[in-house]
């Protein structure tokens, strides 16, 4: 296997576990947007909580890496579900600068309370050791949790896909996304339906800042940082669309992975140049809707 | 939810009594003249300079960062485009500023001038790209403008100097004369004269039929378009003008303090400014005047105490407006007074 291969495929996989992680960030809000029109910069904010609980969880008190991951779910599920009561829920269909502004004022909060819980300090993030090795696939190795990452997400992407076109939850999140107004008229009770969603987007989110804790390291920045790493996911794969931002996740990781890998002194200079020049092309992103 | 555009005015107008077509046709008239009150920011300006003379760097400061949030004003009160990347433009201007000053070119006024032209230009080739959207990808479009240039003075460290930032800054005396003093006494009227006629220039903006029409785009996208306004050309020109005057705001902060560094260009510097903006109130031409010397003030206390939770504070504070005070201490003291 030459040399160029080898990189190529090295880019791919690392590229994909990175796609992984930034679809199950990235995808509650895309479909907060869609349904919603809520303009949510402190989706990582989640993220970031769902990290921290990982972390402290499996170094302070030594809970197994699953239960941990359940832990970062339902504690962010929890968590969102609170202040979309109290606060999100009032500025619904409002002001696209009252929600960001809002949102904005969340991510300063997060970031001090963060710096106040844990500290300025990046979170380690050890994987259990069952993952920490190499996994053998025959024609070659690979990271064992860079390979769990992946076939983790794959699972979750296809249960995700599957709730919603099987469910009937999942039918009433499509329909409220397509025309919210029909959606209410036929008797969907739409207040409770978005809170669940919003819980559940965020819930994912919380999920994916815990797994992917050691590729986007979980420090109190971490919701201003990564922002622009989620927005761009959600606009280029079209606000509202489940599948626009697995694809967009999957495009932004290994191109952003390669040009690390392959031109590090540019950095990511180049997967934003690519942002805007897509955005130019489709300006609804890949698979939004006219 | 394609709702932009929908019939929903964003600042809502106070309810007045129907006037007698007359009454209209003077108060129109009369809309656009000086008042009394017009005056008081820059008597509290120079009260200031006598009363506070040891704090005279941080006045020059919270001058500069009054004409940023002025400009800022511009783009999201008046043209109502949403924007996280206005830092983008204030980097632009202070860093063109600070190069050329570094670099054996220190006359302030051409610098000042160069930083604005670089910064326009900027928002003009960005604004081009970005205004075709709307909504969240508009918004995420202005944050990766400025990431990229985040990015970019990140990589050029043997322009910018890189995290280090830019140092060893020389600006000459201006019009040869007033050499910059240690206690900020000509930093300081600098940086007041050249808010004072950017604010002319604002003012004059904001009133003239240009303004009236973005005052439109903003309340009415679809009806602007329905009457033949020619919305995309004057959302760009207004952007390209506020990215103008920020650039000269970050060349007046570069020029006064000797210093640029990569925090003039990330988000925490677009999102303040469109906190202090908040506090004072949106696309009212006088809310920067308000929020940036209240925010910059008590930044000043606090963060002698205790820097990271500061954030914590002012993130509440964005919450609690936001819920309860739209419209900010200028809407609220118009509230009051009906």
């Amino acid at each position: 296997m030459s040399n160029t291969f080898a990189a190529f495929v090295s880019i791919g996989f690392h590229g994909l576990a990175f796609a992984m992680v930034l679809y199950l960030i990235s995808v509650g809000l895309s479909v907060t947007m869609g349904m919603m029109g809520f303009v949510n910069l402190a989706h990582g904010v989640f993220a970031m909580l769902g990290g921290y609980v990982l972390t402290s969880l499996m170094s302070r008190m030594g809970v197994p890496f699953g239960l941990a991951l359940i832990a970062a779910f339902l504690a962010t599920a929890l968590g969102s579900l609170i202040l979309e009561r109290l606060l999100y829920r009032r500025l619904y269909g409002g002001d696209e600068l009252d929600q960001v502004l809002l949102t904005m004022g969340l991510i300063f909060m997060s970031v001090a309370a963060a710096t106040y819980v844990w500290g300025p300090l990046q979170q380690p993030m050890h994987p259990p050791r069952w993952l920490s090795g190499q996994l053998d696939f025959g024609f070659r190795s690979f990271p064992g949790y860079r390979s769990f990452l992946i076939l983790c997400g794959a699972g979750l992407v296809i249960g995700l896909w599957l709730g919603l076109e099987r469910t009937r939850f999942g039918m009433k999140v499509r329909a409220a996304v397509d025309n919210l107004r029909m959606a209410q008229s036929v008797g969907i009770n739409t207040s409770r339906l978005f809170a669940l969603t919003f819980a559940l987007g965020s819930g994912l989110a919380g999920l994916g800042g815990a797994l992917g804790a050691d590729l986007l390291a979980i420090n109190p920045s971490y919701a201003l940082d990564n922002l622009v790493y989620f927005l761009i996911v959600v606009a280029v794969g079209g606000l509202g669309s489940i599948r626009g931002p697995f694809i967009a996740a999957v495009l932004i990781g290994i191109a952003d992975t390669g040009f690390k890998y392959l031109l590090p002194e540019l950095g990511a200079f180049f997967i934003y140049a690519l942002t805007m020049a897509l955005l130019l092309w489709r300006p609804r992103g890949l698979f939004g809707r006219a | 939810m394609a709702t932009e555009g929908l019939v929903r005015p964003r600042l809502k107008p106070a309810p007045r009594a129907p006037l007698a077509p007359q009454q209209a046709i003077d108060a129109f008239a009369r809309r656009h003249r000086y008042r009394w009150w017009e005056a008081l920011p820059w008597a509290a300006a120079i009260a200031a300079y006598v009363l506070f003379p040891s704090y005279l760097p941080l006045g020059a400061q919270i001058l500069a960062t009054i004409l940023f949030a002025l400009s800022a004003d511009l783009v999201l009160g008046y043209a109502g485009i949403v924007t996280l990347g206005h830092a983008a433009f204030f980097g632009t201007g202070a860093y063109t500023a600070g190069i050329l000053a570094v670099h054996g070119w220190g006359e302030p006024i051409t610098g000042l001038l160069a930083g604005t032209a670089a910064a326009a230009l900027i928002g003009f080739v960005s604004g081009w790209i970005v205004l075709r959207t709307t909504g969240l990808t508009l918004l995420m479009q202005t944050l990766v403008v400025a990431t990229l240039l985040y990015e970019a003075a990140n990589k050029a460290s043997w322009l910018t100097g890189g995290d280090d930032g830019l140092q060893g800054m020389e600006v000459w005396p201006i019009f040869g004369q007033f050499r910059f003093d240690m206690f900020g006494r000509t930093g300081y009227l600098y940086c007041l004269a050249v808010l004072f006629l950017c604010w002319l220039f604002a003012r004059h903006i904001v009133y003239s039929p240009f303004g009236r029409s973005l005052t439109g785009i903003r309340e009415n996208v679809r009806r602007m378009h329905a009457i033949g306004a020619p919305v995309r050309r004057r959302r760009l020109i207004i952007y390209t003008i506020a990215a103008g005057l920020a650039g000269t705001a970050g060349a007046l902060i570069a020029q006064t303090t000797g210093f640029v560094g990569l925090s003039f260009l990330n988000l925490e510097r677009s999102g303040g400014v469109l906190i202090m903006l908040i506090i004072g109130g949106v696309g009212r031409l006088y809310g920067a005047f308000i929020g940036v010397p209240l925010y910059m003030i008590a930044q000043n206390r606090f963060s002698e105490i205790e820097p990271v939770y500061w954030y914590f504070w002012i993130g509440l504070l964005m919450v609690l407006v936001v819920v309860f005070a739209r419209g900010g201490i200028l809407g609220l003291s118009e509230r009051l007074r009906q």
